[in-house]
């Protein structure tokens, strides 16, 4: 059987596109922890940034006159972090450096109380600034501290290669589950797909019913089409052997009706020449019908031969009806027709092809072989199941025994006898659809013997 | 010629700098591949027992040692800090300024207790409590104080006993007596009330604690506050005169430390010390140094030393030292 075109896997197609996903998916989990928590850590410095320098301007106050700024120890105690960050602070009264870190500069100036923050570069280290400024009333004088406060981010960095660590564990266990996942999803998948195929494959060559185990929606209509395909191939089966039988019978019913009616005017014709004539219309008659029965057999064949019906049978019982169903035959040509060999033989075979294929071959052994002439039947179990018809006749032609299987094709010798030369074509293509093999051959004493071997 | 012009400049140069300082002395001069200079407020002879095991076990380094006062050395390091390699003082705020102030070197293979490091470039490696000590005789058939308000009971007891015999550093001059007083100040109002009482006693104030002890020893004042234990209890004449007193109601304990300069020529060899240094200094080896180990517990009980922290910084800012200052001066100078 052709094995059909395969182009790409589903089982793959599925993994990749479900493992893809994951993959993706676990990349944009990584990245939006990631940047939610660079988000929360920044906003945690600038809060406690904001909260000291608050407190840094709320101990600024005028006195005498003066401004009088009483650092709060907190302020700059509430910025200690695990990874020692450094603090840098300026203090400006209306924009006049007043004490701190004269080289930490803020873009802007104070603004009224605004908090602003801002990224910067302080003694080789990257910091985060935040400025804010309150107005004071004095007596007679109104003035505006600003604070500059600026850390490091050191801890911050620290903070982020942990979560970036974490995040990338999270990505990474996310993906691993998704992939064990999907591959666990694609298999249940695919071998929904396998039940239905095995359960196709299990089936016997006879049953084409329609498959009724429940399957998964989404198979549903394939089963669905293969169960209206599998209707119709019965229907056309069943209608291609009633055809078959059919057709031999039309054929052959008329055919007999003619016969007769020429056997009987062939008995009131009294003229030699038309007597002659008479018998040459029968004998085409037969011929004919002859004809139409060995193609029909032979299409029956053809048509069984891709769906045998095996069942255990003997093949000792099979010969030994069909001896005695033509002994009467043989009689007439005074042919004794013998059956020997071992007592059982069974096999597992279809009946009516084997039948039709040793009555074929008694029915030659008993149209070539001359009157009083002996046929003998020998059914055997070793080495193989075989079945062999042997003749005391003329034997084969030698120089077309070879082509002698073959459609349509009669021996030299059979040009006074009826036939259509099918019979051996049958018998080989029988042998053949068992898986065995015709064998014709002469005997050395005379006569011919073909042997059927399952 | 040129040698002797050369030789002539560098005892110039030297003499030069030995009228500058406290105290200079080159340990393992002679055979000594490279020379390191440390810039310290500890007196030479606290530290030369380490020094000696450290040159003793590394022949090739020669160690320069130089003595001034904490705001000294912070003064130097700031106008000079590519002329030594370490600097050790006892001024943790000051110390821990120069390290914010991006001038230390950040040391990788040091392994240190992170309480007693900050940034990884300042090592503290000593644990020492600032102490009231007593001239015995002064308190003869006396009860002896065990806290600052004890103390202020004791002094206010007997005003005339005291008075002009009471003594303590000039925070104006000393980097260590400015951080102990501003702790304290942080810690109680008991400081203030004890300040005024000694401002009363016309109280006698002192740049360094070795003065106040010489004067401590022979009589002149019967009371030091604020004094280094370990500095009274270095001088063996004093074990007999002196009574070393841990005040009880709130503990104010410096650490010692030392930082590699950012500008030395010598990382190497500089970060090598610092090691033996803090292994030293946490546990003893040999019959130990002279110098107080580094210790979270003190006489069993938990004894947490100031915080190297950023907060430290807070009082040397300008405004606020100038208004502590003054506080300062307006309490203890009465005049
Ligand atoms: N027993 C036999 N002895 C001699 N020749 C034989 C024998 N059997 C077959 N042949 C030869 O083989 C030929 C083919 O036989 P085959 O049975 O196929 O055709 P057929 O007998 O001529 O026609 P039919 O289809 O009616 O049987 C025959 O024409 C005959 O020449
Ligand atoms: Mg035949």
């Amino acid at each position: 059987m052709d094995s059909p075109g395969v182009s790409g896997s589903l089982r793959n197609q599925l993994a990749l596109t479900l493992i893809g996903g994951a993959a993706v998916l676990a990349l944009l989990l990584f990245f939006a922890v990631r940047s939610y928590a660079v988000q929360v850590a920044q906003q945690g410095q600038n809060n406690i940034l904001e909260a000291s320098v608050t407190s840094m301007l709320d101990a600024a106050a005028i006195r005498d006159g003066r401004i009088e700024l009483d650092l709060p120890y907190a302020a700059f105690s509430m910025l200690a972090t695990p990874a020692d960050d450094r603090v840098f602070y300026a203090i400006l009264q209306d924009g006049v450096h007043l004490s701190g870190y004269e080289d930490l500069a803020f873009s802007q100036g104070a603004t009224g109380g605004n908090l602003m923050f801002e990224i910067g570069e302080m003694r080789g280290g990257a910091v985060q600034k935040i400025s804010a400024s309150r107005t004071l009333i004095g007596a007679n004088n109104r003035t505006e501290v600003q604070i500059v406060l600026a850390q490091t981010q050191d801890a911050l960095s620290e903070t982020l290669d942990q979560i970036s660590r974490n995040a990338a564990l999270l990505g990474l266990g996310f993906f691993g589950l998704a992939a064990a996942l999907s591959f666990w999803a694609t298999s249940a998948t695919i071998g929904q797909l396998g039940k239905l195929t095995s359960s196709v494959t299990r089936r016997g060559p006879q049953d084409l019913s329609p498959f009724t185990k429940p399957v998964p929606r989404e198979m549903a209509p394939l089963v669905t089409s293969l169960n209206s395909l599998m209707g119709r191939l019965d229907q056309s089966l069943s209608r291609s052997e009633d055809f078959i039988a059919e057709a031999a019978h039309r054929v052959r019913t008329p055919l007999a009706t003619v016969r007769s009616y020429a056997e009987a005017t062939l008995q009131r014709v009294d003229k030699e020449e038309n007597r002659e004539a008479m018998r040459s219309m029968v004998k085409a008659i037969d011929e004919s019908s002859r004809a139409a029965g060995q193609l029909l057999d032979h299409a029956m064949i053809t048509f069984r031969a891709d769906h045998l019906e095996r069942e255990e049978i003997d093949l000792v019982v099979v010969a030994r009806e069909l001896v005695l169903r033509l002994t009467p035959i043989a009689d007439m040509k005074d042919l004794s027709l013998t059956l020997r060999g071992d007592p059982h033989v069974p096999y597992s075979g279809d009946l009516v092809l084997i039948q039709n294929a040793v009555r074929n071959l008694i029915d030659n052994a008993m149209k070539y072989s001359p009157a009083e002439g002996a046929i003998e039947v020998a059914v055997a179990l070793h080495p193989r199941p075989q079945i062999r018809v042997c003749d005391r006749g003329p034997g084969f032609p030698t120089d077309e025994i070879e082509a002698l299987t073959t459609r349509f094709r009669r021996g030299a010798n059979a040009a006074n006898t009826i036939g259509s030369g099918l019979g051996l074509t049958i018998a080989r293509e029988v042998a053949q659809a068992h898986g065995g093999q015709i064998e014709l051959a002469n005997q050395e004493g005379g006569g011919a013997c073909v042997t059927l071997s399952f | 010629m040129r040698y002797l012009i050369v030789l002539v400049l560098v005892c110039l140069g030297s003499t030069g700098w030995a009228q500058n300082w406290e105290d200079r002395q080159v340990f393992n001069d002679t055979d000594a591949a490279t020379t390191l200079r440390i810039i310290s407020s500890t007196d030479t002879d606290l530290f030369a027992p380490l020094i000696d095991t450290f040159v003793a076990r590394n022949p090739d380094i020669a160690i320069e040692y130089l003595v001034t006062g904490t705001a000294d050395i912070d003064l130097r390091f700031r106008n000079t800090p590519e002329a030594f390699d370490i600097a050790i003082s006892s001024a943790m705020d000051l110390q821990l300024k120069l390290v914010n102030d991006g001038y230390a070197l950040p040391l990788e293979n040091v392994a240190h207790l992170p309480w007693a490091e900050w940034r990884q470039s300042l090592f503290a490696f000593t644990s020492e409590p600032a102490a009231i000590v007593i001239n015995r005789a002064a308190f003869d058939g006396m009860a002896i104080p065990q806290s600052r308000q004890e103390l202020i009971e004791a002094l206010r007891a007997r005003p005339d006993v005291f008075r002009n015999r009471v003594g303590t550093y000039d925070v104006r001059q000393s980097g260590l007596g400015y951080l102990f007083a501003t702790q304290d100040a942080r810690a109680s109002e008991t400081f203030w009330r004890l300040m005024e009482v000694m401002g009363g006693l016309d109280v006698r104030l002192y740049c360094c604690s070795g003065d106040m002890i010489d004067d401590l020893t022979d009589g002149t004042i019967a009371v030091a506050y604020n004094v280094l234990g370990s500095y009274a209890e270095a001088r063996a004449e004093s074990q007999s005169t002196l009574e070393i007193i841990l005040p009880s109601d709130f503990p104010t304990t410096m650490m010692r430390t030392a930082f590699v300069s950012r500008a030395t020529k010598k990382p190497q060899t500089a970060a090598q010390f610092i090691q033996f240094l803090v292994s030293y200094q946490s546990s003893p080896v040999d019959g130990a140094g002279l110098l107080p180990l580094l210790s979270e517990k003190e006489n069993g009980a938990e004894r947490r030393a100031i915080a190297l922290e950023p907060a430290l910084m807070t009082f040397l800012d300008r405004l606020k030292r100038n208004k502590f200052l003054s506080e300062w001066e307006s309490a203890l100078i009465q005049k």
